[in-house]
Parts: C-alpha cells; sequence; structure tokens
C-alpha cells in the first residue's frame, strides 16, 4: 500500500516536471478560449513579441490588426480590431487563448490559429503551394506564442 | 472602431492609399464603351452582398487611367499578337482561327457566357478548354498551356472583343453540380491560415489587408495585366496564387476543382461588363 502511494508521488511529480515543459500544439487546454499556462514553460518576451507582431515572416499580425505602438512598420491592415489596449481588455491567459487558437472564442473568426497542427483542409507546405509534409509545424513556436503575449500584455491605453 | 482605424491608416498611408473604399468612378474605354463595374447584385447572392463591383473600382487612380484608352492598356499589346495567331494557320488541316471564325470580332459575345456546360463533352468548359479544343480536333495543332502566354493571349483578343458586354454565365440545368462544387470551394476554409475566398472577398472587401486593398474577386476583368509581374494573367493561375497564400496545397490550373471554382466566381460578376484585358496591380 505504502509502495503504490510512492509510485503514485513519482508519477504526480514527474507531472509537474512536465508541466514546467513545453506544452504540445495537440496538447492545449483551453477554458473559455482561454489557456492559464505557459506554452513553453517559460516567460514570454515583449521585445521579441514585438517583432513577431510587426514581421511579415513571422506573425504578420499587422496584416490584420493596426497596432499604434508599430508606427515604425508600414501598411497595416483593417480586417481585425486594433490592438492598441488589448492589454486593458484580456487577460494573459485570455490573450493566450487568442492567438494560440482564436477559434475556441471567437466561433467563425477569420483568424489564422496560430498554434495548432491539426484538422486543417487541404493543409500546406507554407507558401509553395505543395501539400504539407513532415517539416509541418504550427505557424509560430510554443515561445513566441509567449512572446506575443507577453508585447500584447504591454499595450495599455 | 473601424473609423479609428482608418483615420490611422489614412495617416500613415496617406500617399499611397488615401482612401480605402472602392471609389465612386465611372469607366468608359475608349471614349466608347461603357463599363459596368457596379451593378445590382445577380439573385443567387443576393443573402451575401446587395451589389456586385469591379475590381477597377478598388485600384489607385493611375491604374484605373490605363484601362481607359487602349493605347494606355499594357494588356493590348498581347491582344495585337493574339490577333496575329488568330490568322496564323497552324496544324495538320491548315486553318487558322479565322478559318472558320472569320474575323475575331465574331466572337463577340462568347467570353460573357464562359464557362458553359457542353453537351457533347457532357461537361462545364472554360474558354481556354474550348481553345484548346479547337487547336486540337479543327486545326490538327497541338493544345497551349492552359496558363502559358498563348493562351492568356488568345483569351484576351477574346475578351476584348466582348467588352462592354454583360457577363452572363448559366448556373442552372446541367451545370448546376459544378456550380454548386464551385460555391463549396468559395467558402471551404482552407490551408493552414483557413481562409476562405468568402472571409477575404465577401466580408472584406474595402479593407486593407497589410498593403492590399481587398477587392470582391471578381473575374470580369480577366485576363488581366498586372503591373506587379508586368504580364497577362489567367484566372487559373490568380486562383492558384490566391490558394498558395492561404498556406495550402493548390489545385491545379485546367484542373475540374478551378473549373467549378471558375464558373462560380464568375456567376458572383453575371451583370458585370466584360472587360478584358483590365489593368491591376
Amino acid at each position: 500500500m505504502r509502495r503504490t502511494i510512492l509510485a503514485s508521488l513519482t508519477i504526480a511529480v514527474s507531472a509537474l516536471g512536465l508541466e514546467a515543459a513545453e506544452i504540445a500544439p495537440t496538447a492545449v487546454t483551453f477554458e473559455d478560449g482561454s489557456v492559464a499556462q505557459s506554452l513553453s514553460g517559460q516567460p514570454g518576451n515583449a521585445a521579441e513579441g514585438r517583432k513577431i507582431v510587426g514581421s511579415k515572416k513571422l506573425g504578420n499580425c499587422v496584416a490584420c490588426h493596426a497596432v499604434s505602438d508599430l508606427s515604425d512598420v508600414p501598411f497595416h491592415g483593417e480586417i481585425g480590431p486594433m490592438l492598441d489596449g488589448a492589454g486593458d481588455r484580456w487577460s494573459e491567459a485570455e490573450l493566450r487563448g487568442i492567438v494560440a487558437n482564436a477559434k475556441m472564442m471567437f466561433e467563425g473568426s477569420m483568424m489564422p490559429s496560430f498554434y495548432k497542427t491539426e484538422g486543417f483542409f487541404r493543409p500546406g507546405k507554407a507558401y509553395t503551394g505543395k501539400a504539407a509534409d513532415d517539416t509541418f509545424g504550427p505557424l509560430l513556436s510554443a515561445q513566441q506564442i509567449e512572446d506575443v503575449v507577453a508585447y500584447l500584455a504591454t499595450l495599455k491605453e | 472602431m473601424k473609423k479609428m482605424t482608418g483615420a490611422f491608416l489614412a495617416a500613415l498611408v496617406t500617399t499611397t492609399y488615401a482612401i480605402a473604399e472602392p471609389v465612386d468612378d465611372t469607366l468608359v474605354v475608349n471614349e466608347d464603351i461603357a463599363i459596368v463595374t457596379r451593378t445590382a447584385a445577380p439573385a443567387h447572392m443576393a443573402d451575401a452582398v446587395d451589389e456586385v463591383m469591379s475590381g477597377w473600382l478598388f485600384r489607385g487612380s493611375e491604374t484605373r487611367d490605363m484601362q481607359r484608352d487602349d493605347f494606355d492598356n499594357p494588356g493590348m499589346i498581347f491582344v495585337e499578337k493574339a490577333e496575329e495567331a488568330w490568322n496564323t494557320a497552324e496544324g495538320s488541316e491548315g486553318k487558322s482561327c479565322a478559318s472558320c471564325h472569320n474575323g475575331s470580332d465574331s466572337m463577340a459575345g462568347v467570353r460573357p457566357v464562359y464557362p458553359k456546360w457542353n453537351e457533347a463533352a457532357g461537361e462545364v468548359r472554360t474558354l481556354e478548354m474550348q481553345i484548346n479544343d479547337c487547336r486540337e480536333t479543327r486545326m490538327g495543332a497541338e493544345p497551349w498551356k492552359y496558363t502559358g502566354g498563348d493562351m492568356a493571349n488568345m483569351t484576351a483578343l477574346l475578351a476584348s472583343v466582348s467588352r462592354g458586354l454583360p457577363v452572363n454565365v448559366a448556373i442552372d440545368g446541367p451545370a448546376q453540380s459544378t456550380w454548386e462544387q464551385g460555391r463549396e470551394m468559395y467558402y471551404a476554409r482552407t490551408g493552414q491560415l483557413e481562409l476562405s475566398c468568402a472571409n477575404c472577398h465577401e466580408d472584406n472587401y474595402g479593407n486593407m489587408i497589410r498593403a492590399d486593398h481587398l477587392s470582391q474577386g471578381q473575374i470580369n476583368g480577366f485576363p488581366t495585366y498586372r503591373l506587379k509581374n508586368t504580364k497577362l494573367n489567367s484566372v487559373h493561375a490568380r486562383f492558384k496564387g490566391c490558394v498558395r497564400d492561404t498556406r495550402a496545397e493548390t489545385y491545379k490550373p485546367g484542373s475540374a476543382d478551378f473549373v467549378a471554382l471558375e464558373l462560380y466566381v464568375a456567376s458572383r460578376g453575371n451583370g458585370l461588363s466584360v472587360e478584358g484585358p483590365s489593368v491591376r496591380n
């Protein structure tokens, strides 16, 4: 009996250990569209996040959202809501959920899911027009998501 | 909120895009051919939009002006090349297009009704398919590459002689199932970005997506001369580029899938004038 308890305890500890590690795109838990835990197990870097949001090669968030703080980046889109004040409107967990998979909070949202690897129709290999192969991964890495979340949290009115 | 964004953008990009709505302007080509660039939506899409609009209304004034006169329209150079091809005999039968069809202007009225059901073949055919059928069956000539230069030129010639006539593709009868397939494709969220044609071209036309001003994605102006790549672009080449940009596995130009999509998208422009070869960015 004692041995069993000890074994369960060991499992529980190693599970806790896993929580500090990266959460795979297929293993993310959404609660009302929010994701409570850091996907990478690490805090985000807002300065890196700022780059990702403005870069065409990375998040390219400004393709659809305008952000006053990124006025050094040309051509902001007007498809989605402006991101000014996002850090006031949403909690960190909500921001993480929206960036990872906005469709969990907003059904039918046009916004791409940045941390998702399954359930696509005709997924391609990046922008080649060819079918996806075994290099297929989420649009942003776990740490990149965290960086973007950290940056969005700084956007206060 | 939308107003705020608009004001912010206007301040940001005043020189290039002063306004993001479709402009209020009228197109008359060569001071002669009146082009319908905006009209009531056809009945089948009344639930989606009230009005259908040519992509011409979403482009800048310099680009729009290029289409007002054939001397300023770079696409017309390719029409001239096709006029030569029209009159040149090719293939084992020693025939040119003109041998059967006479002058190219006799083809006025053809472009607006394609893609069209072909009873003998038992399929919906695009203008490109019909051109290649003529080449192979009547002329004994090699078919052209679907999106190649020769083909784009010939479709530009056939469009040019129909300019001003309303697009009028049939969506019922034997074409209906193909049209329905195309409609399904139009609304399917595709690729890793999970974007449908409708996300951009029905729900967001008039809005900016990064530096691009989204239009309704109408194809009444095809083939279109794009300043971006300085050549004529066929409908299927454009479809392919759009699907690719959703990070999807594209369909092949000339495939049954794209034929269906072309019929559906063409039908969304029923009532707009044929404009090809149009000028876009």
